[in-house]
């Protein structure tokens, strides 16, 4: 069985170049908790990851972290940004990339979060 | 009274470890405190390691080091949509010992490293993290808070070696946040495969190891690349690019990553692999002009913590060991003096110049910039080069004077001659 990849073709209707200004067209759905099973957490009981001002994530049209959080941490639900610290791997993209800087970011306590077993 | 040593190295990466090493190996009393549970268990890369900078610490290291795979092998393919210009070098010298480079796995391979230098006689602290400096009255660095109960520790001097996510600097206020576009993140799978069919399918034989580079339609044209670089017995398979081009263009990039590993050219290089570990860690890729300072009073920065990354060339480690391994000379030498001010410490700046680490920071200044503000570098000519090639490969009776043309009007069509020019002469300076 072929686990790893799904092999059909790319080559559909609408997809022309490689490149793409809009970016979104041809990106394949991705089930990121399959992806993070893989991957070994020790989770701290409470989060090292914080909003700091849920008025300015209501004001954050492009709300950018939904989309570059490679764990999916950020989800919009119910007029509020919801974290799902356990899955965070810690890479401080967030932190960086939040345009108002409206993440309390700090590591997880020495030991916690995620523990790499190959790296 | 907090507990005081010579030396505190904050992060036990490739600069880190190689800072404690050697300040060991000289008799000073060095503590290295790390937040991961082991050395590396935090740690990220793709990976390739040079041997020359860590041999010329620990001699014939890779005799015993745990590494995956000698690279005889790299490649770098241009994507478009359905097809990929190769080129690349399998070269018989990489294939003889002491090796040019390996492929690593850091959970294994910086475990291995931080025993090395705790043999020499450094104090390895795990699962603590390191909150931010202690400075006296004068600005000066006196030592580092952690998240230990009763966790402050003094030193004369403060390695700070803390990676791409620089809290301890910012914390600080030894620099600022980074901009999002002098960042890239990557995610990376290691992803299982037989050792036979991994030496199938890349010829390789033995430890023999490949690495390919992959650019274009990898990252639908943002600015950044993909890899796959053959372990044992798995696939390295990643691909980053710049926060800022994620954040504007909407992609995720684990989407990215899967789309990547469906590429038809792509596709077959990974079938029938099984994921073992899915990851991401920042990259540092503001080069030479985003980088903070790299000394002061008590204090030195190594590694990406100080920037020190050369993203075209896939070179971080190395200048983070050879940055660590001065660092380290630097505080042997102020340390028989006395001298821990940045007057002293001035001479890590030195010896850093003198070497490649900064020469080449510098010459490669321009790159990320550079290629950032034309985003037809990896966007439009990736696909016009696979189209062109595709139209001269296709035997179909058209006549070769008709073709050339044909290739010519399509590459005026989505780039007008002085456009070309233009590109030429910017991509000329990015790289000189
Ligand atoms: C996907 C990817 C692929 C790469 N590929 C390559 C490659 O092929 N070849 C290459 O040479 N380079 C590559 N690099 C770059 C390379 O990984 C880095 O340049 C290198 O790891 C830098 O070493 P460092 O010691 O400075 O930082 P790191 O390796 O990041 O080490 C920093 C250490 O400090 C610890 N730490 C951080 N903050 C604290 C704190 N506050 N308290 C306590 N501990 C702390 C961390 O847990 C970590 O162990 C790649 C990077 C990535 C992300
Ligand atoms: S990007 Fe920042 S401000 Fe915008 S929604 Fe996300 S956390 Fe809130
Ligand atoms: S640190 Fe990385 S993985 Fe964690 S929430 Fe931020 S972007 Fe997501």
């Amino acid at each position: 069985m072929n686990t790893a990849v799904d092999t059909r073709s790319r080559t559909g209707e609408g997809v022309t170049t490689g490149y793409r200004p809009d970016g979104r067209t041809g990106l394949p759905a991705v089930d990121v908790q399959r992806k993070l099973f893989t991957t070994r957490f020790k989770a701290d009981k409470g989060s090292h990851l914080a909003i700091k001002d849920p008025e300015v994530c209501r004001d954050c049209e492009a709300k950018p972290c939904l989309y570059f959080c490679p764990a999916e941490v950020y989800k919009w639900e119910e007029g509020r940004i919801t974290i799902a610290f356990e899955g965070c791997l810690e890479c401080g993209t967030c932190r960086i990339g939040c345009p108002f800087g409206n993440i309390d970011w700090r590591y997880p306590r020495g030991g916690f979060g995620v523990q790499y077993k190959f790296g | 009274m907090p507990e005081k040593f010579d030396v505190i190295v904050v992060g036990a990466g490739p600069a880190g470890i190689t800072a404690a090493y050697c300040l060991a190996r000289e008799g000073l009393k060095v503590i290295l405190i790390e937040r991961g549970e082991q050395p590396g268990t935090k740690n990220v890369m793709g990976g390739v390691l040079y041997r020359q900078m860590l041999d010329e610490i620990i001699p014939g290291f890779w005799k015993q080091a745990p590494l995956e795979r000698h690279v005889i092998d790299q490649q770098w393919w241009v994507l478009s949509e359905d097809s990929a210009l190769k080129v690349g070098q399998r070269t018989a010298v990489h294939d003889r010992e002491p090796y040019n480079a390996f492929t690593v796995l850091r959970a294994k391979f910086d475990r291995w490293y931080a025993a090395q230098a705790v043999k020499q006689g450094a104090l390895l602290i795990t699962e603590t993290v390191v909150t931010r400096l202690l400075r006296d009255t004068s600005g000066r660095v006196i030592g580092v808070e952690t998240d230990r109960p009763d966790g402050q520790l003094l030193a004369n001097a403060v390695i700070v070696s803390e990676g791409a996510n620089t809290l301890v600097l910012e914390a600080s206020g030894l620099r600022a946040r980074p901009r999002a576009d002098t960042m890239a993140v990557a995610v990376k799978e290691v992803i299982s495969l037989p050792r036979e069919v991994i030496e199938n399918r890349f010829q390789l034989q033995g430890d023999q190891g490949a690495v390919i580079e992959f650019f274009g339609d990898s990252t639908l044209g943002m600015v950044g690349n993909a890899f796959i670089y053959t372990n044992r017995e798995s696939l390295s398979v990643g691909l980053g690019a710049m926060i800022s081009d994620f954040q504007r263009r909407r992609v995720r990039p684990h989407e990215l990553l899967e789309r990547f590993k469906q590429h038809p050219v792509v596709a077959p290089l990974v079938a029938g692999g099984e994921p073992k570990e899915y990851m991401a860690h920042m990259i540092p890729e503001g080069g030479y002009e985003a980088m903070p300072p790299l000394y002061g009073d008590g204090f030195l920065v190594c590694g990406d913590a100080a920037g020190m990354v050369i993203a075209v060339h896939r070179e971080g480690s190395n200048l983070a060991i050879t940055s660590g391994r001065l660092a380290a000379e630097t505080v042997v030498e102020a340390a028989r003096a006395g001298d821990f001010s940045a007057r002293r410490l001035a001479a890590y700046r030195e010896k850093l110049q003198a070497s490649y680490v900064l020469q080449d920071l510098r010459q490669y200044r321009h790159t990320t910039p550079v290629i950032e503000k034309i985003p037809q570098f990896l966007g439009v000519y990736p696909s016009l080069v696979n189209r062109a090639l595709q139209e001269f490969l296709t035997v179909d009776g058209v006549p070769k004077k008709v073709k050339e043309k044909k290739i010519l009007r399509m590459i005026l069509k989505e780039r007008p001659v002085t456009a070309l020019i233009g590109d030429a002469w910017r991509a000329w300076r990015a790289f000189i």
